[in-house]
């Protein structure tokens, strides 16, 4: 479960205040396919990167699981992250000195798990990258990377993982295929998805729909898929 | 995907921290350790001197009773009486073999070639030395020596009197036959040959030649051969004073030879380890530098890692362990070229040293090297990693300019620390490797200062930058500019880089042309090129008469007149001494280390003083007044230099009553002079009233001044065969020796100026790639928007001609401050700056900040903007 309580965040520049997000609340339940959507400069990114623990809010909660994210410091934040969310990011945040393995293998690896190479040939393998394990990210292609993405997403079983413009670098066909995969991990595996996007295509087959406009929430609808 | 993997509780283990600390260096580890190779020629430094330096002490310890020639010693300044004679003949027949030698100079005359020279002759006793071989060509000769009138000289000096093995050597009224040449000799430092060549002859034939007169300088050595029953320090105890009894002299052992060699040697070294250091910690910042760049380059990944649940420690872990482990490669490249270096040191030095080196691993100076190596490479690598920890994980969402997100806490307690941490170090180092902790702490100073200098100066130039700026300027130009305020700028590390290596080479250089110059001077400001000494009162007459013959100017004719200090202000000698003695014990029993008042020395010697009615232009009067009309006292006046005046304790008016040939002369000192001993001109440290000695017995010295070489060795053959007891001395000989030893001390500035270019290079060009990412985003842009490669090139040159120029501006300042410190507090002569070398320093290092630069921001020109902006 996903709680956000009264989110906002204020940014200063000298004398100014800017406010991006202004009291957003909400809850998630646990298994839930989300999407965030709204036009550009609404506050999306800034809303994923407070519920994933990135940043912190000027004031308001975040709980998840019922942990309070606002009440630890940068470190605890990156042990919950470590244990408990995934990332998927439009420009996929590869690290490109490691191959497609590698990559898989670091949130195993940072957690100190045993038998994390065996473990991301696995999920590569589910992902359909079993041919292409010692690439580099240079070597793949982009669909070919977000889907190491989604490996390494999933690696450490995350109960959430946001995705910010999962397809937003790729070809319609691509990002279909993509979509899909994330689909059915959701299902597979009762992870939580909260995916930020401004396509209403693809924010139409998540279960329910956030839409923020100047920094607040405007409607939060379900979809059919909620059914 | 279910969660069917074994979890393991708790953090990563060390070891997949390394493993993915290795894999995430990949591709940056060739830059990595080009940035951490900037540590590489300090290291190497630091060992090659060490090793060196421990090489050289070994091998003195191990030829220490070669050095000495037996396992002890004695030395005295007048020929031994019977007593002396009949105690060493009793030693010998009781189980304490003695050899003797008498050495002294003079001239050399071959009669085929007509060659004169002046020699210092070894007279020795059979069986001298008892250890250390001296080898001969032939072989045999040195076998043969004690088998007649036979001499085996110097090389040197066969080329110098166009002579061959068989001619004959007259040495004072005795002919020799030159049986063979020297080629080694053990403790013997090249150099010493070059003013006397040395000549060996039998010690039985000495008074045949009838050399040692009244005043002759002769050394009366003798060297013992222990039995195993007898430890040196007893038997110097027992016979010191029986042996010197009558003379000036002393005893000594070994081991003395090997502690004041060590002494000589680690002064050399600690000078020599603080140029070390000093190309280690520009290293350091070099290291710190480009590890900015790199951990610039590293923000994304950290910010991934970041969202992945690594914490700021892992991330400090992966990034210190790569550092690390290429600081370690660093070092070790270093250690390999400090070994080469210390294999090349004994053919550089070879003319300075006295023992033959042998040359071997110092296992500890090597591990002492990589040690602080490593450790100064972490530490200042260390500076800009830290702060990787603080990159955000929201960087992968939001990218910020590299200087915002790589921003700094203001009050990071790990940062205070490490910067703690680095003086610390740099306080250390300074202490151990100098002599004395005023000097440690000076050297640390000096370092932060220079530093400080340089970090000011370039604040100072990026707020100029901002303000001279004009509209009416071309772009390149006002771009160019820019680049020196703009954030992120390079202005301080390539500053700070350009700046130390021309600080560092232009005071060497600064010191080096300064004190050339001064000798240079001296040298060309004597007039004198030939000096004859030792001459007799009677023989001055003749000597003058052959000197007019030639068509020799005769400069200056310096009476000289030995004596000794018998009593100042009524004491005697012997008491005062005895007071030193006591007052030393007694300093001794209660653990102190007295302050000295009074140099024994001064007190002991023999002082060959003069008496002239002026001051020469050597010295000048400090205190007091110069000779006036005659005392009417009966005392005589004397001036005495100022260091010799403190080291008898004696002050204006105290009265000094000398001692010569055996008639009491009182005087009182009247002034105190103070004398530039450095001139090629006959200097005193007791100058008398002329009334007060003109009937004493007297020498001269003869200064002459000859139109050519050969005027000079035909002047010298002609008094040599009138007086073979005259010893004349060709100064140009020396000009030239002194030259060349300059000539060799100027190649060994030069290479260490050289090495200081060498160690500016990596620095630079980390301090460049530091804002290569920066400029490539900006050339790139600019291309976007229209420039052409040409302008992109203007811009660059104008940005790196200006930090070149500041750089290397503040470093001559710099280094003309310290020229003058060192010229001025250490060697107490006057400075001028050495314009030239400078300029041509400044225009180098320009030149070198250009060609880094453009060829750091290669990429801008050649790529097309499309593939340039993939790259950064």
């Amino acid at each position: 479960m996903l709680v956000a309580r009264e989110l906002t965040k204020e940014y200063r520049s000298g004398d100014n205040r800017l406010t991006v997000l202004r009291d957003v609340s909400f809850s998630i339940p646990q298994g839930a396919f989300v999407a965030i959507v709204g036009p550009s400069g609404s506050g999306k990114t800034t809303l994923l990167g407070l519920l994933a623990g990135l940043d912190t809010p000027s004031h308001g909660q975040v709980l998840l699981d019922g942990a309070d994210l606002t009440a630890m410091d940068e470190d605890q934040r990156a042990k919950l992250r470590g244990a408990k969310v995934g990332f998927v990011f439009q420009s996929f945040q590869l690290i490109s000195t490691l191959t497609a393995v590698e990559n898989v293998q670091v949130p195993l690896e940072l957690r100190g798990e045993s038998g994390a190479t065996e473990r991301a040939r696995e999920l590569l393998g589910r992902v359909g990258l079993r041919d292409r394990l010692d690439h580099f990210p240079t070597q793949l292609s982009g669909g070919e990377q977000q889907r190491v993405a989604i490996a390494r997403a999933f690696a450490n079983a995350p109960r959430i993982l946001f995705a910010d413009e999962p397809t937003g670098n790729l070809d319609s066909d691509t990002g279909a295929h993509i979509v899909e995969l994330l689909e059915s991990l959701n299902r597979e595996s009762q992870t939580t998805i909260i995916l930020v996007t401004h396509d209403h295509g693809l924010a139409a087959r998540a279960q329910r729909i956030i839409r923020l406009s100047d920094g607040r929430v405007i409607s939060d609808t379900e979809t059919e898929r909620a059914a | 995907m279910s969660d069917d993997v074994e979890r393991t509780p708790g953090r990563a283990r060390w070891g997949q921290l390394f493993d993915l600390a290795w894999r995430e260096s990949r591709t940056a580890r060739r830059r990595l350790l080009l940035y951490m190779s900037s540590i590489s020629l300090g290291v190497a430094a630091l060992v090659a001197i060490d090793s060196f330096s421990e090489n050289v002490i070994q091998s003195v310890h191990d030829q220490s009773r070669a050095l000495l020639g037996g396992d002890v010693s004695s030395r005295r300044n007048a020929a031994p009486t019977k007593a002396v004679d009949s105690l060493l003949d009793s030693l010998n027949a009781h189980g304490v073999p003695v050899a003797t030698a008498t050495n002294f100079m003079s001239m050399g005359l071959v009669p085929r070639s007509g060659g004169t020279r002046l020699v210092q002759v070894h007279a020795i006793a059979p069986r001298y030395p008892f250890y250390g071989e001296i080898t001969t060509k032939p072989a045999s000769a040195w076998g043969a020596l004690q088998s007649g009138r036979n001499v085996v000289v110097d090389p040197a000096l066969l080329v110098s009197l166009n002579a061959h093995i068989g001619d004959s050597l007259a040495l004072g009224d005795a002919r020799f036959s030159i049986i063979g040449s020297l080629e080694s000799v053990p403790g013997d430092v090249g150099i010493s040959a070059a003013i006397g060549p040395r000549v060996y002859i039998p010690e039985r034939f000495v008074a045949a030649t009838r050399l040692l007169t009244f005043g002759s300088r002769a050394e009366y050595e003798a060297v013992y051969k222990l039995p195993g029953s007898i430890s040196p320090p007893v038997f110097i105890a027992r016979y010191t004073k029986r042996i010197t009894a009558g003379a000036n002299g002393g005893m000594q052992a070994a081991g003395y030879n090997e502690s004041r060699l060590a002494s000589a040697i680690d002064q050399l070294h600690d000078y020599l380890a603080i140029v070390g250091l000093i190309a280690l910690l520009l290293g350091g910042i070099g290291v710190a530098s480009g590890v900015h760049a790199f951990a610039m380059r590293k923000i994304d990944p950290v910010a991934i890692l970041r969202c992945l649940g690594a914490t700021s420690w892992q991330v400090l872990v992966i990034y210190t362990v790569q550092a690390a482990i290429m600081g370690l490669l660093g070092a070790a490249i270093g250690v390999v070229l400090g070994i080469g270096i210390q294999f090349v040191m004994p053919n550089v030095l070879k003319d300075f040293l006295p023992v033959d080196v042998s040359i071997h691993l110092a296992p500890s100076s090597i591990a002492l090297g990589l040690g602080i190596g490593v450790w100064v490479a972490l530490l200042f690598a260390m500076r800009p990693l830290i702060a990787l920890r603080r990159v955000s994980p929201l960087q992968t969402l939001r990218r910020e300019p590299d200087a915002q997100a790589l921003r700094r806490a203001r009050r990071d307690p790990m940062a205070i620390g490490l910067t703690l941490i680095i003086a610390g170090t740099v306080l250390d180092l300074g202490l151990s490797r100098a002599d004395t902790w005023q000097r440690g702490v000076g050297f640390t100073v000096g370092i932060v200062a220079a530093i400080g200098v340089l970090w000011v100066s370039a604040i100072a130039l990026s707020w100029a930058a901002r303000r001279v700026l004009r509209p009416s300027w071309s772009f390149p130009l006002r771009q160019g500019i820019a680049s020196l305020y703009r954030p992120g700028n390079q202005t301080r590390a390539v500053v700070l880089a350009l700046g130390f290596g021309v600080f560092l080479m232009g005071t060497l250089y600064q010191v080096q042309h300064n004190i050339l110059h001064a000798l240079d001077l001296r040298m060309s400001e004597a007039r004198a090129n030939l000096v004859f000494f030792d001459v007799q009162d009677n023989q001055k007459a003749g000597i003058d008469s052959i000197v007019r013959t030639h068509a020799v100017e005769l400069l200056d004719e310096t009476p000289i007149v030995p004596m000794r200090v018998s009593s100042i202000n009524g004491r005697t000698v012997a008491d005062i001494l005895a007071e030193i003695d006591s007052t030393r014990r007694n300093e001794r029993g209660r653990g102190e280390r007295g302050g000295e008042r009074r140099g024994p020395w001064a007190l002991r010697r023999e002082f060959r003083s003069t008496f002239r009615d002026t001051l020469t232009a050597s010295e000048r009067i400090v205190a007091g007044r110069w000779f006036g009309a005659p005392r009417h006292d009966g005392l005589g006046e004397v001036s005495l230099d100022s260091s010799v005046a403190g080291e008898l304790g004696v002050h204006l008016g105290d009265t000094i009553s000398w001692n010569v040939q055996g008639v009491e002369v009182p005087t009182v000192v009247t002034s105190l002079r103070e004398v530039k001993w450095t001139t090629f001109a006959p200097n005193f440290f007791a100058v008398f009233n002329p009334s007060s000695l003109k009937d004493a017995p007297k020498q001269y010295a003869i200064l002459a001044h000859a139109p050519d070489a050969m005027e000079i060795a035909r002047l010298q053959r002609d008094v040599v065969a009138a007086y073979p007891s005259v010893s004349s001395l060709d100064l140009t000989l020396v000009q030239h020796t002194v030259s060349d030893v300059l000539g060799k001390v100027t190649m060994a500035v030069r290479f260490l100026a050289l090495i200081s270019l060498a160690l500016a290079i990596p620095v630079l060009f980390s301090a460049v790639a530091a804002t290569r990412r920066e400029r490539l985003r900006e050339g790139v842009l600019l291309k976007t928007l229209g420039a052409t490669r040409r302008q992109i090139g203007r811009i660059m040159l104008a940005e790196y001609t200006l930090l070149g120029f500041l750089g290397a501006l503040t470093g001559v300042l710099l280094s003309v401050f310290a020229g003058w410190s060192v010229m001025h507090w250490i060697f107490r002569m006057t400075f001028s700056p050495a314009i030239v070398p400078l300029a041509i320093v400044a225009i180098a290092m320009i030149g070198l900040a250009v060609i880094i630069g453009l060829i750091t921001g290669r990429d801008v020109f050649a790529e097309t903007p499309m593939a340039a902006l993939r790259e950064s």
